[in-house]
């Protein structure tokens, strides 16, 4: 089935001052938008720091949210994976999993959610409208990835013949800043190992609001809401990153070849953090 | 995505999708966008809008080409298998190396993840049509030349075809933009730096 031709391209904003990308938009186009770089510059980030130029001519903003992981035995057809065939087993959790995730895993998997945009989506508390023979549904971003569970096989809570029209960021308090952070094996053109999505605002010389969320290391997109919760209503200072950072891995379990992740994602938050907060 | 499989008793399917129309195929079509198979049903690939084989109108390389291909015929078979245009190359046909790179509708694309039944009108620019023929060479094709930007040069159609959308983007400003912005294009000889200078001289007289 083509979708192409729908009418789902459109990169608008609402009368509020939200974001509302259909599903069919380009992420190269989105990504040079002057308007969405102005306004959510962690977007625009994120999506330049995806794939290849172009991929990123042809990959739609749907399309990015339903990407699949790209655990290597989800991908080796004569590996047991039970997100491919539910029940033979998961390869990974022995196996080579330096990739793998280290939050929301289960014991019948623990592949890695795949994208970057997604991360900067779930710190900016996006929701996706989706249309069906039920007709429209709206979906905080939060509960579209389903963690694995005993079920790894489902994946988004999409129904049998639904399909994603649009993804619609909410207006958000300004001044705004915010931004992405991805650590890779190689510069460019690779998967994160982890990566961090930030948006703050701040007013008065007070943080009154903060979107905080992690790449690479979550079998969904990982909103960090513990380090959001110790970053609301204290004032940016050199000290605060590191100690709302160290937050940042709260409930993780390593397997035997990432836990560098562990660290490594503490780090990469509280990094970003200083990069967009600012302070030394 | 759909996938199809001859049914059994039928002779085993010619290698050639002109050969495929009084089969009948077991055609499991999924939504894309939901992973979700919907769908299940018998058709006969005889029939015109059986969806299997598929009528197209586009232009390569400027000229208006009419061509029926299977629905799961990549952009880069058709180039190759199709249309005698082998200038494009298939290196990974995975979406990771980037040699099959070409412009549809002038943007660079990877046609190996391309579909050419998704193809009715566009406009696509291979390296065969980059510079007219006989006439002179396009600027960066002459770059790569004078840098001796290639060893086995398997990569570098597409390469060119990539390096040409990077200096149309605009993203050109500097050595490191230059390699952030070619990163799609994997050269296993090793000749990036002299890659990355020849995209900088085209760019200077583009």
């Amino acid at each position: 089935m083509d979708i192409s031709a729908l009418p789902l391209g459109e990169i608008t904003f609402t009368p509020e001052g939200g974001l509302r990308l259909g599903a069919l938009a380009r992420m190269a186009d989105v990504a040079a938008d002057p308007a969405v770089r102005e306004a959510y510059p962690v977007i625009a980030h994120a999506l330049e720091l995806s794939a290849s130029p172009q991929l990123r001519n042809m990959a739609t903003i749907g399309g990015n949210v339903m990407q699949r992981t790209r655990c290597s035995y989800f991908r080796d057809v004569s590996a047991a994976c039970n997100k491919r065939a539910p029940g033979s087993g998961c390869a990974a959790r022995e196996g080579y999993n330096r990739g793998h995730a280290i939050l929301g895993t289960s014991d019948a998997c623990v592949a890695t959610h795949p994208s970057d945009l997604a991360v900067a989506l779930a710190a900016l508390d996006a929701r996706i409208h989706t249309r069906g023979p039920g007709g429209e549904r709206t979906v905080p971003f939060a509960d579209f990835h389903l963690l694995p569970g005993t079920t790894p096989d489902r994946e988004q809570d999409l129904r049998p013949g639904e399909l994603i029209v649009a993804v619609e960021v909410p207006p958000h308090p300004r001044p705004l800043a915010s931004g992405y952070l991805k650590v890779r094996d190689r510069q460019s053109y690779e998967f994160a190992l982890t990566s961090a999505a930030v948006a703050l605002h701040v007013q008065g010389g007070v943080i009154r609001s903060a979107g905080v969320a992690a790449g690479g290391v979550g079998t969904v997109p990982w909103r960090l809401r513990a380090v959001e919760q110790h970053l609301v209503g204290r004032r940016p200072a050199g000290g605060l990153w590191a100690a709302a950072a160290e937050r940042a891995a709260e409930g993780a379990r390593p397997l035997a070849h990432n836990g560098f992740k562990v660290d490594l994602l503490r780090r990469t938050v509280e990094r970003q953090l200083r990069i967009v907060g600012g302070g030394s | 995505m759909s996938s199809s499989q001859p049914v059994s008793g039928d002779p085993p399917p010619d290698a050639s999708p002109w050969h495929v129309s009084r089969r009948t195929f077991l055609v499991v079509t999924g939504v894309a966008a939901g992973g979700v198979a919907v769908g299940l049903a018998v058709v006969d690939a005889a029939a015109p809008d059986a969806g299997t084989v598929a009528r197209v109108a586009l232009a390569v390389n400027g000229e208006p080409v009419v061509v029926e291909v299977d629905s799961r015929t990549s952009l880069l078979d058709l180039l190759r298998e199709h249309l005698e245009l082998p200038g494009t190359k298939k290196g990974c046909d995975a979406g990771a190396c980037g040699a099959c790179t070409v412009h549809v509708d002038g943007r660079r694309v990877l046609s190996c993840l391309t579909l050419a039944v998704r193809l009715e009108g566009a406009d696509v620019v291979t390296i065969e049509g980059l510079a007219p023929a006989g006439g002179a060479l396009h600027p960066l094709q002459a770059a790569f030349i004078e840098q001796d930007a290639l060893q086995c040069g398997y990569c570098t159609p597409g390469q060119i075809m990539s390096g040409v959308g990077c200096i149309q983007e605009r993203h050109t400003g500097s050595a490191e933009e230059i390699r952030e912005w070619m990163s799609g294009n994997l050269c296993r000889c090793g000749c990036y730096v002299k890659i990355v200078r020849a995209v900088e001289q085209a760019a200077g007289e583009v």
